[in-house]
């Protein structure tokens, strides 16, 4: 990140400031010095010294949030970076209005050791246009045999632990993680599939599957698991958070769970409450991923779960796979589809809707994930680091993968009318792009 | 009243119309194989791609003999199932073989939606010669075009389909097929092999093997493939036989002009006893045949287009 004498020192007049870490949502000033928040109020008067060496900027009509934290996204560096590097994903990170993302380690090598995980932060500090949090895995080479060096990694930097894109299939092992984890207060993020009961499924079982001739993923083989590692975070007390949500099944273990005290967190993405499962009609592989789009019932609750808090985070799965695995047959494509670009505007949708509330929407890709991954962001509040996302609510455009950052083009939305996007993202008070 | 598609890919995409035109041209070109010389120059200078990436006898030779007696080229292309075994993606195989100009790709494939993938891809016209469980459309029209031979008509008449519907893209094409031309469908089977929420497709559901057929007209029996034992889905094939294995005992309740059908391969013994398939109701060769007039007539009309 360069740096100037100027760097870091920004006034953002007249926006609406969103600040769920502190239920904040008025028309207000926005001062920005020395790369961190400085102050938020309204009609900030500034004396002549600091307004001289302050970048002013007129965000009336605007959104000023905290940073988005994206705390489910695959880099695939080390090791696929024809599909996606720190460099690239970081850069279509703060495109979409994020500063920090979580990384998660199923690349190759697996990120299960302390190396890895410094070499992901070491291109993150050269090449990287935000924050990256990379997650360690739960078992070393997510091969669920053997826990990985949590210590070692928490210490490197890691910030939580899963075998995303993998089930812990061994219950002892789950229950392990969940209590070693502890020791160095990191988080587990669970993939949650039954593999027996998933296994070969192309998508959602159901009329589309039966119709298709493709073999279906029940809701049963995600709650099976979900409900497994509830009462395992019950039995251990250790920190869990369910990894994309799918299902309307799902949403109720997490809602009973939650209501019995348990220390647990959900997250869902925004395909999960946008697409159905007939889009794959004809059968493009665009819209095959893992846990697979459901029925208008599932898109139902899980907006339901959204609105009553019972999932705290929105995360995109950012998943980045190129010609190479996906235009093919659509048993044989590769499961998931990039979202960092078009997380945000989906989000919106959402807003507009009534489901959520402009804070509560915010507060699900800002202060929420912050507070679960415990790290120091998602937050306007003085002193803290000048991660800010100012957002134009009403722009309106059609989503387009070729101007994308990202250096692959699996995305659904292709073509979809939106309204809403970031238009500037600081991240430790520099501008990390701007419209 | 005619048909002017691209491609054939499913049944389910079919209007009414178009299926009573293929039926009738179906028809009238049968004639042209009782002949004692069976050709007619229709499509001299048509070039057909058999593109087969599942192994099939039947239905490979009847599209194969379907397009030489209309004059048409023929090459014949065996895949392994997966393209991507041999290192070549299904769409690199399409994009140089469709270099060469064909005129008619027939697809067999293991992954259902193959042919739609391809479709999307070329110029040529793609026939679906059966992609994994989910249509296998010419079999759907041979099928259709044995009952009216026998029966004069579909409309109204009550078709039970036994055995693995949840693997079969011949029950799948069926159910559009006879649903569309008013016939009433029943799918009897295990609960294991009765796939999810099959009665949205209009086919209705039974488990009891004698109220299904009872006032059957006609009942199709499909092959039950010796793997779903392994699957978990079947304990034995003797106990599958006790319950739903075709056999004359089982057909003292069936009506007396009941028709037998079979898409075939037949595991004698299994699915069908011998005295079924080989007995008096039994219609499984005159499907063999219509098989090679409802594919001429596909052919006809893709590479006319």
């Amino acid at each position: 990140m360069k740096s100037d004498e100027n760097s870091g020192a920004f006034i953002f007049r007249n926006g609406r400031v969103l600040d769920p870490s502190r239920e904040f949502d008025r028309v207000a000033d926005v001062l920005v010095l020395d790369g961190r928040i400085a102050e938020v109020n309204a009609g900030l008067d500034l004396g002549s010294d600091i307004s001289a060496r302050v970048r002013a900027i007129d965000a009336s009509g605007k959104w000023i949030v905290p940073g988005l934290i994206d705390m489910h996204v695959h880099l695939r560096e080390p090791g696929e970076e024809y599909k996606e590097t720190i460099a690239s994903g970081t850069a279509a990170a703060v495109a979409g209005g994020f500063t920090g993302v979580a990384c998660m380690p199923n690349t190759h090598p697996v990120n299960d050791c302390a190396a890895i995980t410094q070499f992901i932060l070491e291109r993150a500090k050269y090449h990287g246009s935000c924050r990256v949090f990379p997650v360690a895995a739960i078992s070393r080479n997510l091969e669920g045999n053997n826990l990985a060096e949590y210590g070692e990694l928490r210490d490197a930097g890691a910030v939580a632990v899963s075998d995303d894109g993998r089930p812990v299939t061994n219950a002892l092992l789950m229950r392990r993680a969940l209590e070693y984890a502890q020791t160095f207060d990191l988080l587990v993020i669970a993939h949650s599939e039954d593999p027996s009961l998933s296994g070969g499924g192309l998508m959602n079982e159901g009329e589309v599957s039966t119709r298709l001739g493709l073999r279906g993923i029940p809701n049963a083989a995600e709650e099976v698991m979900i409900a497994r590692d509830l009462l395992l975070a019950e039995l251990t007390g250790g920190r869990l958070h369910i990894a994309h949500v799918s299902t309307a099944g799902s949403v109720e273990l997490i809602r009973a769970a939650k209501a019995r005290g348990l220390s647990v967190t959900a997250e869902t993405a925004p395909h999960y409450f946008t697409l159905t499962d007939d889009l794959i009609s004809g059968f493009d592989p665009v819209y095959k991923v893992n846990p697979p789009i459901r029925s208008s019932r599932d898109i139902a609750a899980i907006k339901q779960g959204l609105a009553d808090g019972t999932l705290d985070v929105i995360a995109s799965d950012h998943a980045p796979h190129s010609v190479v695995e996906k235009d093919l047959e659509f048993e044989f494509a590769a499961n998931g589809m990039i979202g960092l670009e078009s997380s945000l505007p989906l989000i919106l949708e959402l807003v507009r809707e009534g489901v959520l509330s402009p804070l509560q929407a915010i507060a699900k890709m800002s202060s929420n994930p912050a507070s679960i991954l415990k790290i120091p962001f998602g937050t306007l509040r003085s002193g803290a680091p000048a991660d800010i996302t100012v957002i134009d609510p009403d722009v309106e455009y059609v989503l387009d993968v070729n101007r994308f950052r990202s250096k692959s083009r699996n995305c659904p939305f292709h073509g979809r009318p939106a309204r809403g996007r970031a238009i500037m993202t600081l991240v430790g008070g520099e501008v990390a792009f701007s419209e | 009243m005619g048909f002017n598609r691209k491609d054939l890919l499913g049944i389910r995409d079919l209007e009414v119309s178009e299926i009573e035109h293929i039926l009738e041209l179906a028809q009238s070109l049968k004639e042209i194989n009782m002949r004692a010389i069976k050709k007619v120059p229709t499509l001299r200078g048509k070039t057909v791609i058999h593109l087969f990436y599942e192994p099939s006898t039947r239905t490979r030779t009847s599209f194969d003999i379907a397009a030489k007696r209309l004059s048409a080229d023929t090459y014949s292309i065996a895949g392994s199932t997966s393209s991507m075994v041999k290192g070549e993606t299904l769409l690199d195989t399409l994009k140089n073989l469709e270099a060469m100009r064909p005129d008619v790709f027939v697809v067999r494939h293991s992954a259902s939606g193959a042919p739609h993938m391809l479709a999307r891809n070329t110029e040529a016209s793609v026939i679906n010669a059966g992609d994994g469980m989910h249509e296998h459309p010419s079999q759907a029209l041979l099928d259709m075009l044995t009952i009216i031979e026998h029966k004069k008509r579909l409309d109204g008449l009550k078709v039970v389909i036994v055995g693995d519907i949840f693997h079969s893209r011949v029950a799948r094409s069926n159910i559009w097929g006879l649903t569309k031309m008013g016939a009433k469908v029943t799918v009897c089977g295990p609960t294991t092999l009765i796939p999810p929420k099959i009665e949205l497709m209009g086919a209705q559901v039974g488990y009891k093997l004698d109220e299904c057929i009872a006032d059957a007209d006609v009942i199709m029996v499909l092959r039950l493939q010796k793997e779903r034992q392994q699957q978990m889905l079947l304990p034995s094939l003797r106990e599958y036989s006790t319950y739903f294995g075709i056999n004359p005992q089982k057909l003292t309740k069936a009506r007396p002009d009941v028709l037998i059908m079979h898409p075939g391969p037949i595991n004698r013994g299994v699915e069908i006893s011998p005295e079924v398939a080989d007995g008096p109701y039994s219609v499984i060769l005159d499907q063999v045949t219509n098989g090679v007039a409802v594919r001429m007539a596909l052919l006809y009309l893709l590479a006319q287009r």
